[in-house]
């Protein structure tokens, strides 16, 4: 198109020919401009994307992560932004269709030129975009836990590794306080993260020296409603010792499955479950009376008492109120809206080092970043592996839908993206290398 | 409250005099050890030690911002030191309270039981003996021992029993052992063959009579075990069944009898439990005392807005397409599309909640092994209502004899009088509304959002194919059939290839055998 465009163009008059000089010096300009960084010459706001499911499946969880990264970024406007400029949030919804979180992601770097992007929850959805920020470049936060095996240069977590929340949690279940359990029944919906998870956790329990005869594993399709035999089967295998389940189901799975908990009369006192990817946001659409004492693991939870927390949890009720969100006055906040929250100031604070959104420039400026976090602690990226140092926290169900923490760690702990419990993993190295 | 005040006053002087008051000792204990702390003043409950024990159940102690001290909160509100009694300045909103985590809880549960032995309600005796029995506190065997001949009631007694018998296995008297593992050994705890088994073993038990008492025991128990997980397979299969049924059962008249592939089958379960849900809100705000009964108010209001709207698809839509099932499927499946969106709009697209009413919350124990949640017998017993009052429509109704009429020979029918396309649109109606019916029962048992139908359209399918078109016994048997296969395959398959198996069983049925287990014998079925 451009070589046509040149030769019709070839004995035309002056215009013709500063278009040709324009079109032949266009390689050179963009070329500069990719070494002193696109957004330099954007006029006076630097994009930021947002990649959330806003319908779908997932909008029941993901649909809050954006309204904390708009919140997060009004925030950081409201105190006259980075570098001079405002953010401005680039929304797209992907609709909890794995494919299409690759496109809307090719969409936002390669046409609204993102300086960086907030976003995915499920791991299936992150693989997706992964090939797409490696490719061009981009650079990507992602706040929810998840199963590790992972380090892009290209990409942030900010969620929890396995060692920061699914190891501490049944180390815990094992100790004199949490009940000491001595079976482990692992429940999960069926895809990756629960299976990798399942799979750390055995190889872990083995090394504390738990027999496979005292491990079941089993796992549901999604959205799978009828949990009576397996109910059953946690009853029988829970005879056999102190039990505990060790939920990874997804979704709203969850329901069900605690009704038939109740309704089977099995008690948190006799069998606990503790959950991964059950936390306040799940918990408002159902009755949590006969879930007391059933637990989740996380790095924060809405009830932590300390300054920070409310008065974030205040500020976002207020400026969910302002911009007109149902129920304002009740939104819960939960693990991944803090994670997301974290990230977003992590990566203004480290732009305001570098001096530059370029990705190399931020990148490198990350490494140590630290932010005083609404879990009461202060969370630093870590220098070389690109995971937060974060606090675990146990909490169990109470009757209004709110987690009491029963136990936490002293100091946040560095992650282990790299599980030591796969073999292999020893060799990997400890720093961000493209998939490839 | 007004009671306690002098009462926490005496404590506090009290804390103030003695170093370690139980307080105090309650307060600063490992959080690990606090429930056997807690377990150990089971049997040795005092006024002091009560006191303490309240204040931690009831978060009135908190630990201070450096983690140093431990606060009590008194009557008035009132921060004060448990070591010094002195009262300290700050804010218990501000303040972590010591964790109750379940295993406190459950030593809480024991402390509360072991005065609950005596209560004068029955069934508050027999928890607190099951709170009991469940913390395995030999420190608690005289207690029980001593209730025993008070005990009035055979019952409570035969538990008592059993529950000191568990404690007696660790006897050094061998005698005592033996007694006790003939007291359990007709028990249908499941957790009593893992007290047993190392009695049975000579590792660990020296008496030769006990061990062969113990073999013997764990081999009853084994027996009556297996009869127990037959029960709870069977129920289960059932029960899922029963679901599977109440979801099909409309689609056994729409499709088995009109010949209709009604695709939006479905999205009338939805429609039915979305009524449900709106029949629950308006019971929670303007009938709030009569809560529970919401759910048979639910039902005609279900019924009756399925019925209308499967009247207006026949009218509207379906009568165009009579014979040509292709396009009918097509025009279905876009109508379940417009009504998915339609609840979306109206309701959004988050799943609602629907509570159970306190009836059908629970169930019922056989035995410690196997409960039979009210809210799956209720299902069955409501399948069962619902399939009766069908069959009678069916065959008892001058409606139903039109529609078996139509369904043999339209044109035969049409001849003689029978008014076909209004028996067509009533017939219809009744299989939506059964539909809606069904949607009801499941707003109990799973989710309700706007998906729900998407969820069951492919089993009710099933059901009637393997069934066979046009017979309600089909339907019955193909539900249940599937629901039982499917709880024997899935706890040593999984849920998920048991599913599969099931799915290939069945293709491999039908092309043996097209027209389904039961079959209508007709000259003129064509």
């Amino acid at each position: 198109m451009t070589q046509r465009n040149i030769h019709t163009n070839h004995q035309g008059n002056l215009m013709a020919s500063t278009r040709r000089m324009f079109l032949k010096s266009a390689p050179l300009v963009l070329a500069a401009a990719g070494l002193v960084s696109m957004p330099a010459f954007a006029a006076d706001t630097i994009k930021v994307g947002v990649l959330h499911s806003l319908s779908g499946t997932m909008a029941i969880s993901e649909t809050s992560l954006k309204d904390m990264a708009l919140f997060a970024i009004d925030q950081i406007n409201a105190k006259g932004g980075v570098l001079g400029k405002k953010l401005e949030p680039v929304v797209v919804d992907p609709a909890s269709n794995w494919p299409l979180f690759a496109e809307k992601a090719r969409q936002l770097l390669s046409k609204d030129k993102v300086a960086v992007t907030f976003g995915c929850w499920t791991s299936v959805s992150r693989k997706s975009v992964l090939p797409v920020y490696e490719e061009l470049n981009g650079l990507l936060f992602y706040p929810v836990q998840y199963e590790g095996e992972e380090m892009s240069p290209n990409v942030f977590y900010t969620g929890a590794a396995p060692n920061q929340q699914a190891i501490p949690a049944v180390e815990y279940l094992m100790s004199k306080e949490g009940g000491s359990a001595k079976r482990f029944f692992l429940l999960g919906t069926d895809y990756v993260y629960p299976r990798t998870t399942n799979k750390i956790l055995r190889a872990f329990l083995h090394s504390k020296g738990v027999k496979d005869e005292d491990i079941q594993e089993m796992y549901t399709p999604f959205g799978h409603s009828d949990y009576q035999t397996i109910v059953g089967n946690i009853k029988k295998f829970a005879a056999g010792g102190k039990t505990a389940v060790i939920s990874t189901i997804n979704g709203d799975s969850n329901v069900p499955f605690y009704k038939e908990l109740g309704n089977q009369g099995l008690k948190a006192t006799d069998v606990p479950v503790v959950a991964f990817s059950v936390g306040e946001e799940e918990l408002k659409g159902i009755d949590a009376k006969p879930l007391v004492g059933h637990l989740a693991a996380w790095n924060y939870f809405m009830s932590v008492k300390n300054p920070v927390n409310s008065k974030w949890i205040a500020d976002y009720r207020a400026w969910a109120k302002k911009k007109g969100l149902a129920n304002a006055d009740k939104l819960v906040t939960n693990d991944p809206m803090e994670a997301t929250y974290v990230g977003i100031n992590m990566w203004a604070e480290a732009v305001k080092k570098a001096g530059t959104t370029d990705v190399a420039a931020v990148t490198k400026a990350m490494a140590g970043i630290k932010f005083a976090a609404p879990s009461g602690f202060t969370l630093e990226m870590d220098p070389k592996n690109h995971h937060l140092h974060k606090p675990v926290m146990i909490g169990e169900i109470q009757s209004n839908g709110q987690f009491s923490v029963v136990w936490k760690t002293k100091t946040p702990i560095r992650a282990q993206p790299w599980s030591p419990f796969i073999p292999g993993n020893d060799k990997k190295p400890d720093t961000p290398v493209k998939s490839k | 409250m007004q009671l306690f005040k002098p009462l926490l006053l005496l404590l506090l002087l009290y804390s103030g005099l003695v170093a370690a008051s139980p307080l105090a000792e309650l307060a600063h204990a490992d959080p690990a050890d606090r429930a056997g702390l807690i377990t150990q003043w089971t049997v040795q409950a005092d006024g002091p030690r009560r006191q303490a024990v309240a204040a931690l159940e009831e978060g009135r102690l908190f630990s201070s911002t450096d983690g140093n001290h431990v606060l009590l909160q008194g009557a008035d509100g009132k921060l004060s030191d448990v070591d010094s009694g002195q009262p300290v300045a700050g804010d218990a909103a501000s303040l972590d309270a010591l964790p109750v985590n379940n295993s406190v809880r459950s030593a809480l549960e024991a402390f509360h039981a072991a005065s609950d032995l005596a209560d004068p309600e029955r069934s508050k005796r027999l928890s607190a003996i099951q709170a009991l029995q469940d913390s395995a506190n030999p420190g608690l065997l005289p207690l029980l021992l001593a209730r025993q001949p008070q005990e009035p009631d055979a019952q409570v007694k035969q538990a008592l029993l059993v529950a000191s018998a568990r404690l007696q296995l660790a006897s050094p008297d061998a005698t005592q052992r033996l007694s006790a593992i003939h007291t359990l050994a007709d028990s249908a705890d499941p957790a009593t063959q893992t007290l047993l088994a190392p009695l049975a073993d000579s590792a660990s038990e020296s008496d030769a009579r006990v061990r062969a008492a113990a073999a013997q025991a764990l081999l009853d128990l084994k027996n009556s075990q297996w009869r127990y997980n037959m029960l709870g397979y069977a129920f289960s299969g059932i029960s899922l069944g029963s679901v599977l049924l109440l979801a099909a059962l409309g689609l056994a008249i729409t499709y088995g009898l009109l010949g209709v592939i009604n695709m939006a089958h479905g999205e009338m379960l939805m429609i039915g439990a979305y009524a449900s849900y709106v029949v629950q809100n308006l019971f929670r705000s303007w009938w709030p005392g009569a809560f529970d009964a919401y759910l048979l108010a639910a039902l005609p209001v279900a019924f009756i807005v399925t019925f209308v709207i499967g009247m207006a698809l026949e009218r509207l839509i379906i009568r165009h397409l009579y014979g040509r099932p292709l396009e009918t499927l097509l025009a279905t499946w876009g109508i379940s599309l417009m009504l998915i969106q339609a609840v979306r709009m109206l309701f959004g697209a988050q799943n609602v909640e629907v509570a159970n009413p306190s009836w059908l919350s629970g169930g019922w124990v056989i035995t410690p092994a196997l409960t039979l949640p009210y809210n799956r017998l209720a299902i069955i017993a409501f399948v069962a209502g619902v399939l009766l009052l069908t069959w009678l429509v069916l065959n008892k109704t001058r409606l139903g004899l039109f529609v078996r009429a139509v369904t043999q020979n339209r044109r035969m029918a049409d001849s003689v009088g029978v008014p076909t396309g209004k028996v067509d649109m009533l017939a219809f109606g009744l299989g939506s509304g059964i539909a809606g019916l069904g949607g009801v029962a499941l707003s109990q048992i799973g989710n309700v959002g706007p998906e729900l139908g998407q969820g069951y359209i492919v089993d009710s399918f099933m059901v009637v194919v393997l069934g066979g078109v046009g017979q309600l016994a089909g339907t019955v048997t193909g539900a249940m059939g599937l629901g039982i296969v499917n709880k024997i395959l899935e706890p040593s398959l999984g849920a998920v290839l048991g599913k599969i198996l099931i799915l290939g069983f069945i293709i491999l049925f039908i092309q043996k055998r097209p027209q389904g287990l039961f079959a209508l014998k007709g000259r003129v079925l064509d």
